[in-house]
């Protein structure tokens, strides 16, 4: 059993190792404004964070992270380079009963800088690599970069794309469409119907079907009725392209096994090659880091269900033997969020999170 | 300690359920004034009718406070996290039928299913500056079956009455709502999605946890079993 003790001074030894590291010390509030982090997540972080109101500011939530306020305070106050540390608690509501804990020790490093991406990568896993090494934890790495540059490169309309992206982190809905986009899935028989209908002319299909109601209006009806025609005129994607994509999402090698294999996929899918040379570039700064790089696993779909934020290096440290608890470290490269929270302006970054409980579990009460 | 058997305390759901276990032997009924919330039960030993709003049931169940009760199955499933560690389905009761279903209105020909839904919603979201609204008082499941469902880009906004009116008033694009026969929603232009049931739910008998019963509450749950076949 951790002491709530034994936790906060954990947390501080290990907050001590980032501002030894560089880091600057950065507090949040723990009340955030809910609308912030509801624009972001979706209506989902509801189901995960305290939502509470107040009087004067409307609803607020209890922070489920530290990675939001940090950024928007770099954005609004911040030179880059910059490195923050943070330490302190986080809040997720539990809707079921397995144990997981409601509120629990975040201590993190966050990196904004833009010169060099691999760099920055290879210097935030490696610093976590080494606080955690005495616990003999097992890394996983994956690329969501890979992912998203591999769907830029189908040959297809933007619309489908645009529709892929959205759902990338939404593996069940990712691979429906995949399957509607590929012909593998029939239509369904109403947009068949629907289609048929209007052949007659669209503003009449929509005002026989019912009158104005709300503020959608018949214009933006026909907007995406004049989309679903295009997207049936569309030709399904490639065999090829979907085996492609598959082989992709289902690569799960070493990571200079899994380098040769994306090497090999680029050259069918030239769209992926500047991707896969940001992988090449950052095992080699690990390298030079004293990471064993080329041994790392590497999984090209990690990270895709976490909380969608991540759009290029992802890691995670877990214990091997304790397959129950969650990830002792989690963390990534998050350049698009910088972009959602600066309003048009983004800066590179990429950050992790310790969880300094389940270091002090795994410990077991050794320094 | 008796077994507390929590049931409706008015309307139609409380004299259908007098009349499903009066089939079965077990007479329940209202005792005192009519406007007294006091009942007792005949037929079988060891039993306490307890009247309660349908809608504080399961939370009374979940805490413990009454063993058996009679409510809607989507009532519980809206009010207890993780209710099926919690309560156990007895008997579904066979009246009290409603769906909760996701309504948008009839003119938006582009959108049959909930991926239809999801993209009128980003694309909702591009045209306003903010997500599409859907209005409901059943959070939870909503939200867990878009989820399930993989729709983002919209927003819950509460609505504890006349929700298929919120479209025509500009607070909400779509609902999430009960309905038994549709009418009220043909009424207000709005079509179901095909995909949109959420839930089909009825009147059921539901049973808390065991832990802290007597040997005679034991016992007595074994005779009123046996009773309700």
């Amino acid at each position: 059993m951790v002491t709530k003790a034994q936790s906060r001074a954990r947390a501080a030894q290990l907050q001590a190792a980032f501002v030894e590291a560089g880091a600057q010390v950065v507090e949040a509030d723990i009340l955030q404004p809910a609308e912030v982090l509801l624009d972001l997540y979706g209506e989902d972080i509801r189901g995960r964070a305290y939502v509470t109101s107040d009087p004067l500011q409307g609803e607020c939530m209890l922070r489920p992270d530290f990675t939001v306020p940090v950024v928007r305070e770099h954005m609004e106050n911040g030179a880059t380079p910059a490195r923050y540390t943070y330490s302190g608690k986080v809040f997720r509501k539990q809707e079921h009963d397995d144990g997981r804990a409601s509120e629990y020790w975040q201590v993190g490093y966050e990196l904004f800088d833009g010169t060099d991406s691999a760099a920055a990568d290879a210097e935030v896993f490696a610093l976590f690599s080494d606080l955690l090494a005495p616990l003999g934890l097992r890394a996983s790495t994956g690329d969501i970069g890979i992912l998203i540059a591999a769907v830029d490169g189908l040959q297809t309309s933007d619309a489908r794309k645009i529709a892929l992206k959205r759902h990338l982190w939404r593996p069940r809905r990712f691979r429906a469409l995949m399957d509607r986009f590929g012909g593998r899935k029939p239509v369904p028989e109403t947009r068949v119907a629907m289609l048929k209908m209007v052949a007659g002319g669209i503003d009449a299909a929509i005002e026989a079907a019912g009158p104005d109601n709300g503020l959608r209006t018949a214009d933006e009806v026909a907007a995406r009725v004049r989309k679903l025609q295009a997207e049936a005129e569309e030709p399904a994607l490639s065999g090829g392209e979907l085996d492609i994509l598959e082989t992709i999402l289902s690569l799960r090698e070493t990571s200079a096994n899994a380098l040769e294999n994306l090497r090999d996929i680029a050259v069918d899918m030239p769209s992926i090659q500047p991707a896969v040379q940001r992988m090449e570039a950052r095992l080699e700064a690990l390298a030079a880091r004293g990471i064993d790089a080329a041994s790392l696993d590497f999984e090209a779909s990690y990270g895709r269900t976490t909380l969608e934020y991540y759009d290029g290096f992802v890691f995670g440290f877990h214990a091997p033997l304790r397959p129950d608890l969650p990830p002792v470290t989690s963390g990534g490269r998050y350049d698009a969020l910088t972009k959602v929270l600066g309003q048009g302006r983004s800066i590179p970054a990429v950050g992790g999170v310790i969880r300094p409980e389940l270091v002090e579990l795994l410990a077991g009460g050794q320094a | 300690m008796t077994l507390k058997l929590g049931v409706p305390s008015k309307g139609r759901l409380m004299e259908k359920t007098f009349d499903w276990f009066a089939d079965r032997g077990i007479s329940l009924r209202r005792t005192g004034s009519d406007r007294e919330y006091a009942g007792a039960v005949d037929g079988v030993d060891g039993i306490e009718l307890v009247l309660l709003s349908a809608g504080e049931i399961p939370r009374e169940l979940a805490a413990g406070r009454i063993q058996l009760g009679v409510t809607g199955s989507d009532l519980v499933r809206e009010k207890i996290a993780d209710w099926d560690n919690k309560l156990i389905e007895l008997e579904p009761m066979g009246f009290g039928y409603a769906d909760l279903i996701i309504a948008v209105p009839k003119f938006w020909i582009d959108v049959d299913t909930m991926d239809d839904l999801d993209a009128a919603a980003a694309a909702f979201r591009r045209e306003h500056g903010f997500r599409l609204r859907i209005a409901t008082k059943y959070h939870r499941l909503v939200r867990e079956y878009l989820r399930e469902c993989g729709v983002a880009d919209y927003q819950l906004v509460d609505s504890q009455g006349a929700t298929e009116g919120t479209v025509k008033n500009l607070t909400a694009e779509a609902i999430a709502d009960i309905t038994s026969t549709g009418e009220t929603l043909r009424a207000n232009h709005l079509k179901i999605l095909s995909d949109g049931l959420i839930h089909k739910s009825q009147a059921t008998l539901f049973r808390g946890r065991r832990a802290g019963w007597t040997e005679q509450m034991r016992a007595d749950y074994a005779v009123l079993l046996e009773k309700l076949g």
